[in-house]
């Protein structure tokens, strides 16, 4: 039986490491992330956890230290936002390339400037080229399910890649909703102890981890991270199965929702597909239009094959972005599904739109607004943009 | 209740209008609803003025907009009246709860000037928590205020809920409980006089 109980995000991911008991958690205090490393403070100070929290006196120290300790043949977790993991950045990719499960709690906000510290995925956007898994959440529940599975893939033998569990900033972290959680015996099972096969502090096997490469070994490295990212697909549905054994809840690479005879789709990532949702509700309901969802889960690896095979037939197909790229001619999702259409020949016409950046308000009229707008490009067949925005204020 | 109530609160940075909202979606969770409670941060910093948001529902709850045309709207610090049309939006057959020790007509006739006709309710939060605790904590009282108005959760069954959970946080300090309690009765007295629909049975 599953406890009903109602949590914030911040309070479900800390209440899933207190379930998880990692045995390091290095952090560095940044908003909207900062309840985390607090409420987890609080278990240690109780006794409830015998994780060791190390005082770090920046974000790319926090990472260095989770780097250290997984190196060590620790589980380590450590939780940041915004300009915090900007800071870890050069760390970020040490931990993905030396191949350690680290998890990241990451609870995504804007990065500066102007400064602001509302939702925006421009923070783990940014770093979707480090090597990291990246698995999104669209509300409490799921930002807790991730978390819980974040381990067992992390530290799957064929995958070993750290991963990062994202979160939308105050929307889902500040936001107090219900929650199902599992026992924590039945938790405990379920991600299992970590034994490194392979680990710094094992005196039988003296090695190195981290060393210089030269360009003779350098690529090769690259080409392995590749290979585990690939491995990491499997994997993730692998985990999700034995999940949905435990809690009866369903997870993919991304989820469908009133998809099977949809003409008319959103493509998004976090909280804002839980106001697409009723917005398809609401259409369905009043005008019989068939409007459909598609809300990512794991960004990183991209579920390029499944996303095209689920929206190539589709009449018209808006990609909805949370963070500019500044590449003047889309955000990275909408550039990714794109490109993946491409490749399947689609006769979908796509169009991709930003939203919410700085915590900008998304509500269930803008999305049926989306909705009318791609009927219309479904019928034109002129996309006049290649990129639009949601909510923005004109001259 | 319709399936879906939606409450704005306002309030300034400190006087613990977001908590207020977290409390209100606790003891509508303990019956047994769906619920959100969640703030919308300006600046952050002790004064300013801050919105929080409730959603309660029979019904799982998937939106995670701002609460555009809420019901019911909560006002912590009156003073905010002067600078906020805090019924924009508000449904006409919602309602607004002020928390003030001017008159309910003073008020009225405020809100008259942003175009508001609908239910205006008045607390005086400052009266009823002096009374009680012997301090000024506004929290107990809005709540009862927003219970008592909307009809949110059984008036009979928000009162058990408060008192296990005043027992469970005031475990160290008892005294406060009775005070709280007291606190809560108080405003559903004052506003069953002021025809507020949830009324307690024995009252």
């Amino acid at each position: 039986m599953a406890i009903r109980e109602r949590l914030s995000g911040n309070e479900a991911v800390a209440y899933a490491i207190r379930q998880i008991n990692p045995d390091v958690m290095p952090a560095f205090p940044i908003t909207p992330s900062t309840e985390i490393p607090q409420y987890v403070a609080n278990y240690i100070a109780n006794g409830k956890v015998d994780t060791e929290f190390i005082h770090v006196e920046s974000e790319h120290s926090a990472m260095s230290a989770a780097i250290g300790a997984c190196a060590a043949g620790a589980r380590a977790v450590t939780a940041t936002s915004s300009c915090g993991m900007a800071l870890m950045w050069e760390e970020l990719y040490v931990a993905a390339s030396d191949r350690l499960p680290i998890v990241l709690a990451l609870v995504n906000r804007a990065l500066s400037g102007p400064i602001n510290i509302n939702a925006d995925h421009s923070d783990s956007m940014g770093a979707r080229d480090t090597g990291w898994i990246q698995i999104y959440a669209e509300s409490n529940q799921e930002v807790y399910d991730n978390f819980l599975q974040a381990y067992p893939i992390a530290e799957h033998e064929a995958v070993h890649l750290p991963v990062m569990i994202c979160q939308d900033g105050f929307i889902t972290s500040h936001g107090v909703e219900n929650i199902l959680l599992a026992e924590d015996d039945r938790v405990k099972e379920f991600v299992g102890e970590y034994c490194p096969a392979h680990y710094l502090l094992n005196e039988k096997e003296p090695m190195a981890l981290g060393p210089y490469a030269v360009s003779n070994y350098y690529m090769e490295t690259k080409r392995g991270q590749r290979e585990a990212m690939e491995n990491a697909r499997q994997v993730i549905l692998e985990v999700a199965e034995r999940f949905e054994k435990m809690t009866g809840r369903k997870y993919g690479f991304f989820e469908e929702y009133r998809m099977e005879d949809a003409e008319y789709v959103i493509v998004i990532i976090g909280s804002a597909a839980g106001t697409c949702r009723a917005a398809v509700d609401r259409i369905r309901e009043v005008s019989g239009k068939k409007a459909g969802l598609l809300k990512i889960r794991v960004f990183r690896p991209f579920p390029e094959k499944e996303l095209a095979e689920a929206l190539k037939d589709k009449k018209a197909v808006a990609v909805l972005d949370r963070s500019e790229m500044f590449s003047a001619t889309g955000g990275p999702l909408g550039t990714e599904v794109r490109s993946a259409l491409y490749g399947v020949k689609s006769q979908a016409e796509v169009v991709n739109y930003f939203y919410g950046l700085g915590g900008r308000d998304i509500t269930v009229e803008d999305f049926e607004e989306v909705y009318v707008k791609l009927e219309e490009l479904a019928q034109t067949r002129v996309v006049k943009d290649m990129y639009a925005y949601i909510g923005l204020r004109e001259k | 209740m319709k399936n879906t109530v939606e409450i704005r609160w306002h309030g300034r940075g400190g006087q613990g209008a977001k908590t207020a909202a977290l409390l209100l979606a606790d003891v509508a969770f303990k019956t047994g609803k769906y619920v959100q409670g969640f703030p919308e941060y300006g600046p952050e910093r002790m004064g300013a003025p801050i919105t929080a948001y409730n959603r309660i529902s029979n019904d799982p709850i998937t939106i995670h907009s701002n609460i555009y045309s809420p019901d019911y709207v909560v006002v912590v610090d009156d003073g905010l009246l002067e600078s906020i049309d805090v019924t924009q939006g508000l449904k006409k057959e919602g309602a607004v709860i002020v928390n003030t020790r001017s008159s309910k007509k003073e008020i009225a006739e405020q809100l008259k000037r942003h175009g508001w006709k609908g239910s205006v309710y008045t607390v005086d939060a400052r009266e009823i928590s002096v009374s009680t605790l012997g301090r000024y904590y506004p929290n107990s009282p809005m709540l009862a205020a927003v219970v008592s108005v909307s009809g949110v959760v059984e008036p009979e069954e928000f009162l058990k809920e408060m008192r296990d959970s005043f027992a469970h946080k005031f475990a160290k300090k008892p005294e406060v409980i009775e005070g709280n309690m007291k606190a809560l009765e108080t405003t559903f007295a004052e506003l069953a006089e002021d025809g507020a629909k949830a009324v307690r049975k024995s009252a």
